[in-house]
């Protein structure tokens, strides 16, 4: 029945995981601007017509 | 449907930006447009198919009324110009981050990053709603940041651009990230270490030996868990406490830091948690621990939550041009920065003079109200010295620098050392005060406990010491204050009243004093109240209404709204002197208007508030402009003085101190140069005052840097306001009063909070001192007395807040 050591470790190492995304979102300045994503993901109707970059 | 609503509605609104078509009224599409600006926008935005813009808010558009974007921008196309304010640069690609303060809602990001759909060249258009910026990357080969800019500006969303704006990227916020990367850790750690801690709660069975097997193992992952939240997440408590505890031993403070009985209580459930897991394997207390970290942190970056699309640390620099067109030189345009004694610039109409020079050629007349608070414009001859500060209300003109901008007359005020040094707003000033009793009643109990111990039952000493240190800890009193405040902010900003952090809050309570500016301040900046001294008749009325509908001056503007009514007559010739009046023909008869040695055509002193009126050659009086004092200024002010002692501090002259006497007494300072001021308010504080300035214009810069809480007022919050601690809506000035004494309430609830946390802590104490918390209770016990208080806090605030009538 050792193998709720090895599930437990698994869920933290899967969790952890979650962390470093914490991490990187917070890195990536995802958290400096909470209010126009938003509105963003509201708008987005035809940009991808002329996408140019 | 838009317009059969506009129908039924009395006032027809401009379908860009809700004004009112009073003045002007432009039909198109069955669409109402208040100015030819707001058709400009709609005509770009029909072209391009965005017309979703007014779909999302309606009138969404910032009123164009009045503005005059031409030349503006010309010096953006200077190169060395344009770099300076580029962030990135190469062949194929620019890219800038411009500061658009007119951002208001969601259609104006959905407008601006749409940009690339608008103008060619532009690649990608990102916004920041929060820090009100807009990122462009485009192509310097097809289109130049002036065209962008000046686009922008024809759209509404003129991007501020002054001699603070450089390329350089905005320097990222590492205090927040560092904290925020700390509760990601923290909350991690403790929610898995809450969940490893569940089989201990429900009594496993250590006869079994495979429970047993579980039981080492989550004691020992718990263990691990454990160590980022110590060493990493509480490691700013320890530290802090570790320098308070140094400089006491030292003798530099006799202040015990709130950090001091936080990192005790850590500590304590630490050090007691790693006995109880490696010597009897037993439960420790690590999820309370965990948790109590985990609350801690959070109430600090509650703290830190401020209205950061507001900027209260502006100096001079945020006031003067970018760059100025200077003569005989390789570049047609200079930085400001590099302005030299010597070098011979352009002043145009309107425009802010950058730094101390001699006038060499035009027609000065400049008005330093901004600089002095003197509403009149002075009027210069050549060869006279202009300073920095005053803004040109006639044409263009020449100056000759005599000082480089840093050294200029008025920027000397930000040499002074109030300015040098950093303003200090204790933010944990109530905490810490309350912490020293809280340190050494914490250590008195755990020795008598300890004590009483040793004589009763020897065992038990070590227990029950640390677990009164790890109960006694101040958590919730820690939490109280912030989440008290942060309520306070938020319920302050719903009504236009913006704080700079959360010890303004507690400043604005201690506040006895108030000094308050006059022009701007307690009188209204951009109206007057016309009068008309002498006589005309309705013709003549209408003849001198004739020519300033004609103008747009902001006096003849006054003038011709004091003569609404009037039927305007034919103009057959009209020519405008700028800064000096306007000659005319109307309806067959010479009208003159405007100064006295204008009008009158010889050399006469006259205020330049005032308009002379000549008609046919005869002189016929003339309109005077007074300014308007603020509604409800006296009744604010009446209210006031009796908790406050309250004082003038006025740059004008002492013309309007009859109406004023009987309000402020002999407390009453008139023709104050911003220096004056600052020493004025600095005495005061001396004597042992705890002044509050409330002002406009840069002149009370200083008086509001030196003062305990200086209050910017301003009619658009989002506009210009010099270096403050709190920013005041100018509708909002007659609520002064209620905000003073909301914070003494929010104040007093943080007392009463911590009076209950105080409860919490005799109760939990009780416990402690038999000896008996088990890990269980106070992992129950800790989270709840915290999160009791704070919701106990929070809700209160809400309510006296709701009762007040201010949410």
């Amino acid at each position: 029945m050792e193998v709720i050591i090895i599930l437990v470790v698994l869920a933290i190492l899967i969790a952890g995981s979650f962390l470093f995304a914490f991490f990187w979102a917070t890195k990536d300045g995802q958290f400096d601007d909470t209010f126009s994503p938003s509105v963003r993901i509201l708008l987005d109707n035809d940009r991808d017509e002329n996408k140019t970059h | 449907m838009n317009s059969s609503i506009s129908e039924i509605d009395a006032k027809v609104v401009c379908y860009h930006c809700g004004n009112d078509c009073k003045e002007e009224d432009i039909l198109e599409d069955d669409k109402h447009f208040c100015c030819s600006g707001c058709y400009t926008v709609y005509d770009i935005l029909k072209d391009n198919n965005l017309c979703g813009y007014y779909d999302l808010n309606a009138n969404a558009g910032v009123s164009l009324k009045a503005k005059n974007f031409k030349g503006k921008f010309d010096y953006l196309s200077e190169k060395a110009i344009e770099n300076e304010l580029l962030s990135y640069q190469d062949e194929q690609i620019a890219k800038v981050i411009l500061s658009v303060p007119s951002i208001h809602c969601s259609s104006c990001v959905w407008l601006l990053e749409n940009f690339p759909k608008i103008l060619k060249g532009v690649f990608t258009s990102r916004l920041n709603f929060v820090k009100k910026e807009l990122s462009l990357d485009f192509d310097p080969n097809v289109v130049s940041l002036k065209e962008i800019v000046e686009l922008m500006a024809t759209l509404g969303y003129e991007p501020q651009i002054n001699l603070e704006s450089t390329g350089k990227l905005k320097k990222i916020d590492h205090e927040t990230r560092k904290l925020l990367f700390k509760i990601g850790v923290t909350g991690f750690c403790a929610g898995n270490i809450m969940m490893m801690s569940f089989p201990e709660y429900f009594n496993l069975d250590l006869a079994n030996k495979l429970d047993a097997t579980y039981q080492k193992f989550f004691l020992y992952f718990n263990f691990l868990l454990a160590l980022p939240v110590f060493f990493y997440g509480a490691s700013d408590y320890l530290k802090g406490a570790y320098y308070s505890i140094l400089e006491n031993l030292k003798g530099n403070s006799n202040i015990l830091s709130v950090d001091i009985p936080i990192a005790l209580g850590i500590t304590a459930l630490f050090l007691r948690s790693t006995y109880e897991t490696f010597v009897p394997q037993t439960a420790g207390y690590w999820d309370s621990m965990a948790g109590l970290v985990l609350f801690l942190l959070v109430g600090k970056w509650v703290q830190t939550v401020t209205f950061n699309y507001l900027s209260f640390d502006r100096s001079y620099k945020s006031y003067f041009p970018l760059a100025v067109k200077v003569k005989n030189q390789s570049a047609n345009y200079k930085n400001v920065n590099e302005l030299q004694k010597g070098d011979v610039f352009f002043v145009h109409h309107q425009e802010l003079i950058p730094t101390d020079a001699i006038l060499m050629e035009g027609n000065a007349l400049i008005d330093y109200s901004f600089v002095t608070g003197e509403s009149n414009p002075v009027k210069k001859l050549k060869g006279e010295t202009v300073f920095a500060g005053g803004r040109q209300v006639a044409d263009q003109i020449e100056l000759l620098v005599q000082k480089p901008v840093s050294t200029s007359y008025l920027t000397q005020l930000w040499n002074n050392e109030s300015f040098l040094k950093e303003k200090e707003i204790p933010t944990t000033a109530l905490a810490n005060a309350f912490s020293k009793y809280f340190t050494y009643l914490t250590i008195a109990i755990a020795a008598a406990v300890g004590i009483y111990w040793k004589f009763n039952n020897p065992e038990l000493i070590w227990p029950a010491v640390t677990a009164v240190l790890m109960v006694a800890c101040p958590c919730a009193l820690t939490l109280s204050l912030p989440f008290t405040m942060n309520t306070t902010m938020s319920i302050f900003g719903r009504n236009k009243f913006f704080v700079k952090n959360q010890g303004v809050i507690q400043q604005l309570s201690e506040i006895d004093t108030m000094v308050f500016d006059k022009t701007g301040t307690l009188t209204e900046a951009n109206h007057g109240e016309v009068r008309l001294v002498g006589e005309l008749s309705y013709y003549e009325k209408n003849l001198v209404y004739g020519v300033v509908s004609q103008s747009v001056h902001p006096l003849s503007k006054l003038v011709s709204s004091y003569l609404q009514g009037s039927n305007s007559l034919e103009v057959n010739y009209i020519f405008e002197v700028k800064g000096q009046g306007i000659e005319a023909i109307v309806d067959g008869r010479s009208v003159k208007i405007g100064k006295l040695d204008f009008v009158k055509n010889i050399n006469a002193e006259s205020q330049n508030s005032e308009v002379h009126v000549m008609i046919d050659n005869e002189y016929k009086g003339y309109f005077t402009v007074e300014p308007r004092f603020r509604a409800n200024w006296k009744t604010l002010l009446q209210k006031l003085s009796k908790t406050f002692t309250i004082a003038l501090l006025s740059g004008d002259n002492p013309r309007m101190s009859e109406t004023l006497k009987p309000i402020f007494g002999s407390r009453m300072r008139f023709n104050q140069s911003p220096q004056d001021k600052l020493d004025y308010i600095k005495q005061l504080q001396n004597s042992g005052s705890h002044v509050m300035m409330i002002g406009d214009g840069l002149n009370d810069a200083g008086a509001l840097r030196e003062s305990k809480i200086g209050i910017a007022l301003t009619e658009d919050v989002q506009a210009f306001s010099p270096s403050c601690d709190a920013i005041l809506d100018a509708e909002r000035i007659d609520k002064l009063d209620d905000y003073v004494r909301f914070s003494k309430t929010a104040l007093n609830i943080v007392k009463l909070s911590f009076l209950l946390s105080v409860v919490y802590n005799i109760m939990g104490v009780g416990w402690a001192a038999s000896g008996e918390l088990s890990p269980v209770v106070a992992a129950i016990f800790m989270p709840l007395s915290t999160l009791s208080v704070v919701f106990f806090s929070v809700g209160l605030t809400w309510l006296v807040a709701r009762y007040k009538k201010m949410v």
